[in-house]
Order: C-alpha cells, then sequence, then structure tokens
C-alpha cells in the first residue's frame, strides 16, 4: 500500500496513526504540510528507520515550496508528480491520513 | 459487477466539521453497490459512534442515529481502534449499540462493533482494494 | 491505469485541490487515464464558474476545465457531489429551476452527480486516491 500524510506531526497525529497500523509492505509518501515531517526536527526518529529501509518518500515541490530542501532528514528520498504517480501504480491501494 | 473491499477510514470527531455526516452519506449510498464494505473508526472518529449524543444545544441534527440503520443495509464490520478508545479514555462500553441481523446464522441479532488492536487493523486494511478517507 | 481521484477541499484554502491538479497532469502525461475526479465536502466549490482570482495567481478552476478530463461520450469526469453542491449554493440550471432558484454557478467544464458516482469510480478505476484535510 502507499500510505500518504499531508500534515506536520507537530500540528496533527496523522503520520502516528499510520505509523501505528502500517505494514511492511508499504510505503509513505509525504506530500503539502506533512512534508515537515521529513525535515530533520524533534520528531524524527518517527520515521528514521523506514527511511533508512527506503520506504519514505517525500513531494520535492513541497519540500522546496517549504524552504527545507537543506534540512531534510537522512534517507528521505525526494519524488517529483510523475514519481507520486508512479507511487500510486506501484504500491497498490492508496491511504490517505488527512 | 465484481466486488471490491472499500474502507471508509474515519478519523474526525462528528459536529466540529462536516467530515463524519457526509463520510456516513456515502456509506448509505454505497451499500447499494454490494460491495465489501468495512468502517474504521480511529482517533476523534471514535467519538462518531459514541452514546448518549445530544445535539439539542448546538441547533444541529444528530445523526448519530442513522449509524444503527447500517445493519440493515448489511454494512456489518464497524471497526473500532482499541487504541483510540483507551488515549480517550473511552472502552466499548461507551459505544452505541449497533447491531445487524445475521441470516446465516438465523438472523440472530449481532453487534456490528469490532475493537480492534493495531495489530488487527493493519491486517484488514491490507485486504482493502479502496479506502476513501473523509 | 485507469486512477480516480477524490478530493474533499474547495480551491485556495486548502492545497488539496492544487495537488491533484499537479498528480492528475502528471498522470495523463505519463499515459495514465484519469477516469474521473469527484469533488465532495468544500470541493465543490472547486466547480464555480464565478471564480474570480487576482490576475498574478493560478486559475484554480480552468486548470481542472484545461485538463478536459472527459469521458468517451465526451461528458465532463469533474464530478461534484449533489448533495454536498446544493447545501453549499452550487447549483446548476437544472437543480436551480427545481428549486425555485434564479442563476446557476457551475463551470460547464463539471458537472452534477450522484454519490454513487464516488463509488463507481471505486469499482471501476483501479486506483482512487483521495485528497483532503
Amino acid at each position: 500500500m502507499l500510505h500518504t500524510v499531508n500534515k506536520s506531526s507537530f500540528e496533527r497525529n496523522s503520520l502516528q496513526s499510520c505509523l501505528d497500523i502500517i505494514d511492511e509492505k508499504s510505503v509513505i509518501l509525504l506530500l503539502e504540510d506533512g512534508v515537515i515531517c521529513a525535515a530533520d526536527n524533534t520528531k524524527s526518529s518517527m520515521l528514521a528507520q523506514l527511511a533508512a529501509d527506503g520506504k519514505v518518500f517525500a513531494l520535492k515541490g513541497d519540500v522546496e515550496a517549504r524552504g527545507i530542501s537543506a534540512k531534510l532528514a537522512e534517507n528521505i528520498q525526494l519524488v517529483d508528480y510523475s514519481g507520486f504517480v508512479d507511487l500510486v501504480v506501484e504500491h497498490g491501494t492508496a491511504v490517505s491520513w488527512l | 459487477m465484481a466486488t471490491k473491499k472499500f474502507m471508509y477510514l474515519n478519523r474526525k470527531a462528528p459536529y466540529g466539521t462536516v467530515y463524519a455526516l457526509e463520510s456516513l452519506e456515502v456509506v448509505l449510498i454505497a451499500a447499494a453497490f454490494e460491495q465489501d464494505v468495512s468502517l474504521a473508526f480511529i482517533d476523534d472518529g471514535v467519538y462518531q459512534i459514541i452514546a448518549g449524543q445530544n445535539t439539542d444545544g448546538i441547533g444541529m441534527k444528530n445523526f448519530s442515529k442513522t449509524y444503527n440503520a447500517l445493519g440493515d443495509y448489511d454494512i456489518n464490520k464497524l471497526y473500532v481502534s482499541e487504541q483510540s478508545l483507551s488515549e480517550r479514555g473511552l472502552s466499548e462500553a461507551d459505544i452505541m449499540p449497533i447491531v445487524y441481523e445475521d441470516e446465516d446464522d438465523d438472523w440472530a441479532e449481532k453487534s456490528s462493533i469490532k475493537i480492534v488492536s493495531n495489530a488487527e487493523l493493519t491486517k484488514i486494511m491490507a485486504e482493502q482494494d479502496v479506502c476513501l478517507s473523509f | 491505469m485507469k486512477i480516480a481521484i477524490q478530493i474533499n477541499e474547495g480551491p485556495y484554502q486548502h492545497q488539496a485541490s492544487d495537488s491533484a491538479y499537479q498528480f492528475a497532469k502528471a498522470a495523463i502525461a505519463k499515459g495514465h487515464e484519469i477516469f474521473r475526479v469527484f469533488f465532495y465536502h468544500d470541493g465543490v466549490n472547486n466547480a464555480s464558474a464565478f471564480t474570480v482570482p487576482p490576475q498574478d495567481d493560478r486559475n484554480v478552476i480552468n486548470q481542472w476545465a484545461e485538463l478536459g478530463i472527459k469521458n468517451a461520450d465526451g461528458e465532463p469526469e469533474l464530478v461534484i457531489c449533489i448533495a454536498a453542491a446544493l447545501r453549499r449554493g452550487m447549483l446548476d440550471e437544472s437543480e436551480a429551476g427545481k428549486n425555485g432558484i434564479t442563476g446557476n454557478n457551475i463551470n460547464p467544464a463539471f458537472r452534477i452527480s450522484g454519490l454513487g458516482q464516488l463509488i463507481e469510480a471505486g469499482i471501476q478505476a483501479e486506483r482512487l486516491v483521495v485528497f483532503g484535510d
């Protein structure tokens, strides 16, 4: 599955709720304010292991718009909208954690 | 028409925003399509089906009774996150009785509510073909 | 691949419609089919024919209209939910007439229909992606 998270974990618990039930075959795409979860900050440990496993993606346009390109946590993979489409196609059912 | 597994993911409390009400409206329409329907109540979504809702003081329609009708539409898989309940000081006893009649068991009345762990939710989610989030 | 989209938020207030548009544009460019875009909740406001954004900003409504998402019969597959639309004052000519209201405000690239269209999109499309708040 592809799980998308569009909220900062400083604002809502969408990322935590996603992490609570994500399975080992799934990946996460961070978009909109969700890219704040991709920045190196006090909540980065939430995603560190999944990122190290290559399962965390962030939408490049949203990262750049929020000025955090140089402040990303380790192992976050950037994708453009075309890459977003590929993730949807490759990973089956999409689940949005709004 | 092929049958797919549809999950309705409800994570918001009722009344403060319209998501809960309009999600329920979709579920009622969905019944006519004879798909395999499940509802998940996670995070503040658990307040959608809490017992004792009274909207007299806010001038809005109390739509909580409508969940009781779901059983008549063969929608009887309402999964409620155990963790979300306990985080909020709630338990199964705080949830409205929502039942259906099991045609495979001589129309015995059974609860549509299933309190599930995160591990169970993980498994249920993994089986879904379509997930509608509200 | 056949992909459907659900949008829960109106234009300008939330990024949902912009994200969905960029996603849809990229999917079409890659040769995928956008089977239907279903606008629900405040998302119905994306169909307003009366939107006048400042000239130096994008026009969210026109962007959708220009994508020209249609079915084989040439009908728009930018669909706004009738129940959500009526309670938010989004009316086409037919609904305005039925409700005794003069005027209508649905951009012709969109059409009003029932919630069944969302379920049908979930059944017919191979993927359904939700954008919202």
